[in-house]
């Protein structure tokens, strides 16, 4: 009957058949840090965190009207929460542009050559001349209210599967701080990430399953990364997930921090919004729609008075009041499952404590709980006043009496979006892979020119030399890695690494073979990055030097390990002339002083003797003998002197 | 259709490419050029960008500049025209709120953008304020007037004059008091004439402004106003005060006296300073506290004094190391009747000078000194240089900031020739541009780094 009678099934049992039946569809947007000296738009250090701080100031944040004389739907959910925002600052790494009492300076053209490099990666069409754009964030995430941003190029793609997954835009800005905490009516910011330079890639809404938003997101962090300019490590990327089903709206899963999270927190979304469409089902059945909806509140502070349920007794006590609203017709249906474990109370609880600043939980009890809250006098004593019938839902909201008003229109509003479908949200995802309310998604009307900084012309001379200078795209490595057969579990490291430039030298130029030296530039690194050394001093000059020991014969694949590990460690490398492959005298020398010296420790393992001894000879050696070679005398060595 | 708005901001180049395709601003349009194609509206040029860019907003609601010349292809898929209007609201009345009245000159605080053009406009009657902020109508009846439209560089004489002359016809109206949006840049040349051409005023008058333009989530501007407002309406402090943020977190605002704040900052919210003393109050949204008693208080009457006199042949000359005593002779043979210098420590020049201050001594030209170290006094007996000054007729002005007294012996010169007259005028305060003494907390610098500094600025907001 209904177009909605497909029910999700496990995570793990959901098919890309039954993602087609749900109608799936799903869009990233990608934040990336750019590996730069300084901010975007100001000369402060950029990539210093810390959470030391020098002084504090408070600002408010006011809606702006639009041009259309309609505040934006976030701007007044934001100025609906009265927030005061604290911003802490640490000298070493703000000024006063990130306080906003500075105008910004001009754009950082190192994070500009780096977003045009990677847009050319994305096969952008680039822009001509730059507008900076200021996009307005009213949550106190930036002080200025907006964050300064400019589109680099429009309307790419990058292979996938065997189709082209849209590349809408890449934008360049300034990231936002970091929030510390959101506790009732204060929101507090550390300011240190603020004003970082950062890529915006955003896709189209063309991925089908959970898996593809998964593969398409490694694929564009790889792309970015191959390019060597950015940054890395915790944080540093970040993915935001549009999602919607069938019928339903687009939701923004926000900073998804690592990719392999994103398969269940976007199959969680689509299951929500598949189960919100049926709830929608469910009420026009009961013939509630957004038209005949009804709501009423009122105060029960006094009807209260003598409650045991703990959280509105200590509201009592403390002087606050409590509110109810009565839902018409939503009997039962705040106990509609949404997502595993949650159910639709939650979607009105989280509204609660984000409009109405309620952050204490619980923040609302409504009369279908089948936990204990209200004596079954109670909730009768309050239906009763408030003339609620037997098809009615109660939901008890307490506080401070502004955000009790401020909580009931909102238990209102939410309940009655229910009849409508799904509204249009910002979500954030939540560890166990499901996801809360963050706020109301903003409108297209939210972007505005920046006056205080002129337009930037792009200029072809800039483009050509970015192009020189790029690599070559990941998946046309990738398909020549396969060719000459560089082992498959390296390709995808190895396309993406920034020593790809070198692995083609290695193998063009100096006809070392793909094998040695992909194991060696992912592997050998991954080894010794695994032993706790610092693989970061292997920058390409000393691995240079180390392929043209192994290309001219003097050491082995050992050897190169051995001397990557001594560049890791500090350690200086001998003057290549003194290095040579080792003589059948020195091996055979070797050999014994090395059994010498195994005398002295105790092992009664054959295997393992000959495996130590092995050892020894080998770091003598330092590999300037192919293991192989001498592994049969090491053997009859170790046995001779057992 | 020549001068018209079809293709406004364009020129050269973009204007010939844009009127081949036939596509004026604020058309739908798909763009082929050189390196893609594009898809958005036609945006209107800003006047002072170049002529080889055509602005198209896209879809998602971002700018870009295509270069004219690489435009292959234009497709026309409609128009869609913005035309910027403010919402206005109706103003609340409440028989029970004194009347405020606010005066636009200009400047940040009276406009907003025109986010299409990037253009600034007006944004000044009362609906359009009450549209925007609200919360004025919980302190008063507000009636506005836009006296000009002008970038705080912009005021000089004429503007002066006509503010003096509708303050006083506002206070003889029965105003409870008068609110003067303004520019911040010269807010406080203005604030320091205006002290003198409005003298016993019944009535707060209260100039402000804002650091950040209203359009910004984070603006000082409602605050401000919010501030001005109600210390117009309720305050007892009857005289001419800038009233800008305090600290530069969103808290309270204060109230300086108008002949003794300066604009110390070129950019931050709390940019204006009492030099030499403290400010008259602090005003929050809840109240406003009196930091000092010595102010003129409100009264019932309805009777104010207006002196528009201005004499605009007065220069104001800022003294450096190796000056050449031609600038001063290019005052006086420009005709000049007036010169303050603002000289270095107690009040010097070097001495090349000289014989062109004894030629202003025998043109009967009125030379003042001020300090450029902005607080402190002038003295010029410390040191003989100073005496061998006084001697040719150069008049120490006590701590008259730079820019008062220059305002001061405009309005001197303006009712006067007669220089001892002048003299008289110039070293009588009026409204509190000389002061006797200096508190010992009217020089506060915090220097940052100092262990105690930074303590004070960690727990409290600044």
């Amino acid at each position: 009957m209904s177009e909605y009678q497909f029910n999700f099934k496990p995570f793990a049992e959901m098919t890309d058949a039954d993602y087609a039946e749900v109608g799936f569809r799903s869009g990233l947007e990608i934040h990336q840090q750019l590996l730069t000296e300084k901010k975007l738009f100001c000369r402060c250090p950029a990539g210093r965190y810390s959470d030391k701080y020098d002084a504090e100031i408070l600002r408010h944040m006011r809606p702006t009207l639009s041009e259309l004389g309609e505040y934006d739907g976030t701007a007044l959910m934001e100025f609906k929460t009265k927030k005061e925002i604290i911003y802490r600052i640490n000298r070493e790494t703000v000024c006063t542009y990130e306080m906003d009492d500075t105008p910004p300076f001009m754009i950082d053209e190192r994070a500009l050559d780096i977003a045009l490099g990677v847009a050319m990666l994305y096969s952008l069409y680039l822009v001509d001349e730059l507008h900076i754009a200021r996009k307005q964030y009213l949550d106190g995430s930036i002080p200025t209210g907006f964050q300064r941003t400019t589109i680099v190029g429009v309307n790419g793609w990058i292979p996938y599967k065997d189709r082209r997954i849209t590349i809408i835009q890449l934008g360049l800005e300034e990231d936002a701080c970091r929030e510390v905490s959101d506790v009732g009516h204060r929101r507090t910011y550390l300011t240190d990430r603020l004003g970082m330079p950062l890529i915006e890639t955003v896709t189209g809404p063309d991925m089908r399953t959970p898996q593809e938003v998964a593969e398409v997101a490694q694929i564009c962090r790889r792309l970015v990364r191959s390019t060597g300019d950015v940054r890395t490590g915790i944080g540093a990327a970040r993915e935001d997930v549009n999602v919607s089903v069938r019928g339903g709206t687009r939701v923004e899963i926000k900073g998804v921090p690592r990719i392999p999270r994103i398969p269940l927190l976007t199959y969680h979304e689509a299951m929500r919004q598949w189960n919100l469409l049926r709830l929608r089902d469910e009420l026009h059945g009961r013939g509630v729609t957004p038209e005949t909806f009804k709501a009423e509140t009122e105060d029960v502070t006094r009807l209260l008075q003598k409650t045991s349920y703990q959280p509105i007794r200590d509201a009592l006590d403390a002087g606050l009041v409590a509110g109810c609203v009565v839902l018409h017709g939503f009997r039962d249906l705040l106990n509609w499952q949404t997502q595993p474990n949650t159910r639709f109370s939650r979607e009105i609880s989280d509204r609660v404590r984000v409009v109405a600043c309620l952050t204490k939980l619980p923040n609302i009890v409504h009369s279908d709980s089948s936990s204990e809250t209200l004596s079954s006098a109670e909730w009768l004593a309050v239906r009763k006043a408030v003339k609620a019938t037997e098809d009615d839902t109660l939901v008890l909201v307490w506080g401070g009496r502004e955000d009790v008003k401020t909580g009931a229109q909102e238990i209102a509003i939410r309940a009655r979006e229910a009849a409508t479908g799904i509204p249009s949200e910002t979500r954030q995802a939540l560890r166990d892979g499901t996801n809360g309310f963050e706020r109301i998604l903003p409108g297209p009307d939210r972007m505005y020119p920046d006056t205080d900084l002129p337009p930037k012309q792009v200029t072809e001379e800039r483009l050509e030399t970015i192009r020189r200078r790029l690599p070559v795209p990941i998946w046309t490595r990738e398909s020549w890695y396969r060719e000459i057969g560089v082992p498959a579990d390296v390709v995808e490291p190895l396309a993406a690494s920034r020593l790809a430039g070198l692995f083609e030298v290695l193998v063009k130029d100096w006809k070392i073979s793909p094998v040695a030296a992909s194991v060696a530039l992912v592997q050998f690194r991954k080894r010794l990055k695994k032993k706790g050394m610092d693989v970061r001093r292997l920058d390409e000059d000393s691995l240079r030097w180390i392929f043209a020991l192994f290309r001219d014969r003097k050491i082995s694949r050992d050897g190169v390990l051995a001397f990557m590990e001594t560049v890791s460690r500090g350690g200086t490398l001998p003057q290549a002339g003194e290095i040579r492959p080792a003589s059948e005298v020195e091996v055979y020398a070797q050999v014994q002083a090395s059994s010498a010296a195994l005398r002295s420790i105790k092992i009664h393992n054959p295997d393992k003797k000959v495996h130590a001894l092995m050892g020894l000879v080998m770091t003598a050696l330092r590999g300037r003998v192919e293991g192989a070679s001498i592994v049969e005398r090491v053997r009859a060595a170790a046995e001779e002197k057992c | 259709m020549a001068g018209d708005d079809s293709y406004k901001g364009y020129r050269g180049e973009a204007l010939a490419v844009l009127k081949s395709f036939g596509a004026m601003v604020w058309s739908d349009v798909e763009i082929k050029t050189s390196r893609g194609a594009y898809t958005g509206i036609i945006l209107p040029r800003s006047e002072t960008a170049d002529p080889h860019h055509v602005v198209i907003k896209l879809r998602s609601g971002y700018n870009i500049g295509l270069l004219a010349r690489s435009i292959e292809a234009v497709a026309i898929t409609g128009r869609k025209e913005a035309h910027y209007k403010i919402p206005e609201k109706e103003f609340p009345f409440d028989p029970g709120k004194p009347r405020v009245k606010l005066l636009g000159t200009g400047g940040t605080i009276a406009s907003r953008l025109d986010y299409r053009t990037g253009a600034v406009i007006p944004a000044f009657s009362p609906g359009e304020l009450y549209g925007s902020v609200p919360e004025l109508a919980d302190i008063c009846n507000l009636e506005t007037e836009k006296l000009f439209g002008v970038f705080s560089e912009n005021m000089g004489p004429e503007q002066y004059i006509a503010t003096a002359k509708a303050i006083g016809r506002e206070i003889e109206k029965g105003v409870q008091g008068v609110v003067i949006g303004h520019g911040t840049d010269t807010m406080h040349h203005t604030s320091a004439i205006l002290s003198f051409m409005v003298q016993d005023s019944p009535v707060p008058i209260v100039m402000v402004g804002s650091q950040r333009s209203s359009d910004r989530p984070s603006s000082d501007a409602a605050l401000n106003l919010m501030h001005s407002v109600k210390t117009a309406a309720e305050s007892d402090i009857a005289e001419v005060m800038i009233c800008m943020f305090g600290p530069t977190s969103d808290t309270y605002g204060l109230l300086h006296r108008g002949t003794r704040v300066r604009k110390m900052h070129s950019s931050y919210r709390s940019t204006f300073r009492t030099i030499g003393d403290i400010p008259i109050a602090m005003v929050s949204r809840d109240k406003i506290t009196p930091l000092r008693q010595d102010y003129k208080r409100r009264r019932a009457d309805r009777s104010v004094k207006i002196d528009t006199s201005f004499e605009e042949r007065v220069s104001i000359v800022y003294y450096y190391p190796n000056m050449k005593p031609d600038i001063i002779d290019a005052l006086i043979d420009n005709g000049y009747r007036g010169i303050v210098i603002a000289g270095t420590g107690l009040g010097h020049v070097n001495k090349p000078l000289y014989p062109a201050l004894a030629r202003c001594r025998e043109k009967g030209i009125a030379v003042y000194m001020t300090v450029q170290t902005l607080w402190g006094y002038v003295q010029m007996y410390v040191y003989d240089t100073g005496r061998d000054m006084m001697e040719l007729g150069v008049i120490p002005a006590a701590n008259m900031l730079p820019e008062v007294a220059y305002v001061k012996l405009a309005w001197a010169l303006g009712r006067t020739t007669d220089l001892e007259e002048v003299r008289k005028i110039m070293l009588t305060p009026v409204a509190g541009e000389i002061t006797e003494r200096e508190p010992s907390n009217g020089y506060l610098i915090l220097q940052g780094g100092i262990p105690e500094v930074e303590a004070f600025i960690s727990t409290i907001k600044k």
